[in-house]
């Protein structure tokens, strides 16, 4: 079999398994999870630094960024002016172009705001970053993205956090035939199994954040995130067999005692 | 002395005080940060020679756990 490659732009990543690395209860199950993830990208958010206490342990001196590629994100951003304002922030921290687009519509949903993520979009790829965009499984928004010029769609399963699963089967199957750069679930993956599903239908990675670290364990559902995306990749690239109506004997008829 | 804002933040500084001298107030690492300087981004080598005024507005941003 052919050797299989996920890439995103030109980056190649070792896991399909994308983190997120929010809701831990401290720094160093947050680095233990993504240990027992398998994951080599992690996403990161942008925040102000708390000047009134200068000894708060940061993300960078457990998860190092030159082992784990950050993704920051947009998270908490609901228009165009701020994204792109703490996207250029980021940049300059480390000078990562790879970046995680997510312009929220409305608090209660957390659903993406489309018109502002297509503008936003279009500015970023100008400016040189590979934008990897939080998006509807809307397939003419998702469209649209591509022909832009993200580096990757990102169809959300069910709203952020909910842990409900995949929804829309049918939109993401539509999204993941037409499009040729990688689809990659985010948002709304509950259990491993809900990985396993999104990529046997043949998305090319899934995001994670919420189902891993809200599980009573979470380095432990870290690791079954793991198995379960390697297993529907390869569920997916096998081929599965055919669906019949009734049963079919799996032992032959022949040579039964009578 | 310069009455200037970090972070939201009324604070007091010395004259011809540097974004750098800022950086380390804090025990911050400049390259574990990036700063924005009355709404513009400035690059590294430039907090050396910055000397903060009256009135300047400085952000302070890092990276923190995120979805």
């Amino acid at each position: 079999m052919k050797k299989d490659i996920f890439k995103i732009d030109k980056k190649v990543l070792k896991s399909r398994l994308i983190v997120g690395t929010g809701k831990y209860k401290n720094l160093d199950e947050t680095a233990k999870a993504i240990e027992a993830s398998g994951a080599d990208m992690v996403t990161v958010a942008v925040r102000r630094v708390n000047i009134s206490d200068k000894k708060k342990p940061l993300l960078m001196d457990y998860v190092n960024p030159k082992k784990i590629i950050y993704l920051p994100n947009t998270a908490g951003c609901f228009n165009s002016k701020d994204a792109l304002r703490t996207l250029r922030l980021a940049r300059e921290i480390g000078g990562w172009k790879m970046v995680k687009l997510e312009i929220l519509g409305d608090k209660k949903t957390l659903y993406p705001d489309m018109i502002e993520t297509l503008k936003t979009t279009q500015v970023l790829v100008k400016e040189g970053f590979k934008v990897l965009v939080y998006c509807t499984d809307d397939p003419i928004h998702a469209k649209k993205l591509e022909d832009m010029g993200a580096s990757a769609i990102m169809p959300l399963a069910a709203p952020i956090g909910s842990g409900l699963g995949i929804h829309n089967k049918l939109n993401i199957s539509i999204i993941i035939k037409q499009s040729k750069v990688p689809v990659i679930i985010d948002a709304g993956i509950g259990t491993a199994s809900d990985a396993t599903i999104a990529m046997e239908m043949g998305c090319d990675g899934v995001l994670i954040n919420s189902a891993i670290a809200l599980a009573k364990n979470p380095i432990n559902m870290a690791e079954a995130f793991k198995h379960a995306v390697i297993s529907g990749r390869k569920s997916f690239l096998s081929g599965r067999m055919k669906k019949n109506s009734f049963a079919v004997a799996s032992s032959p008829s022949e040579g039964v005692i009578s | 002395m310069a009455k200037i804002q970090i972070n939201g933040k009324k604070v007091v500084i010395k004259q011809n005080f540097t974004l750098q001298d800022v950086l380390k107030k804090y025990k911050l690492n400049k390259k574990k940060v990036a700063i924005e300087l009355n709404g513009k981004i400035l690059p590294q080598n430039e907090y050396k020679k910055k000397a903060l005024k009256n009135n300047d507005k400085i952000e302070i941003v890092q990276f923190i756990g995120g979805g």
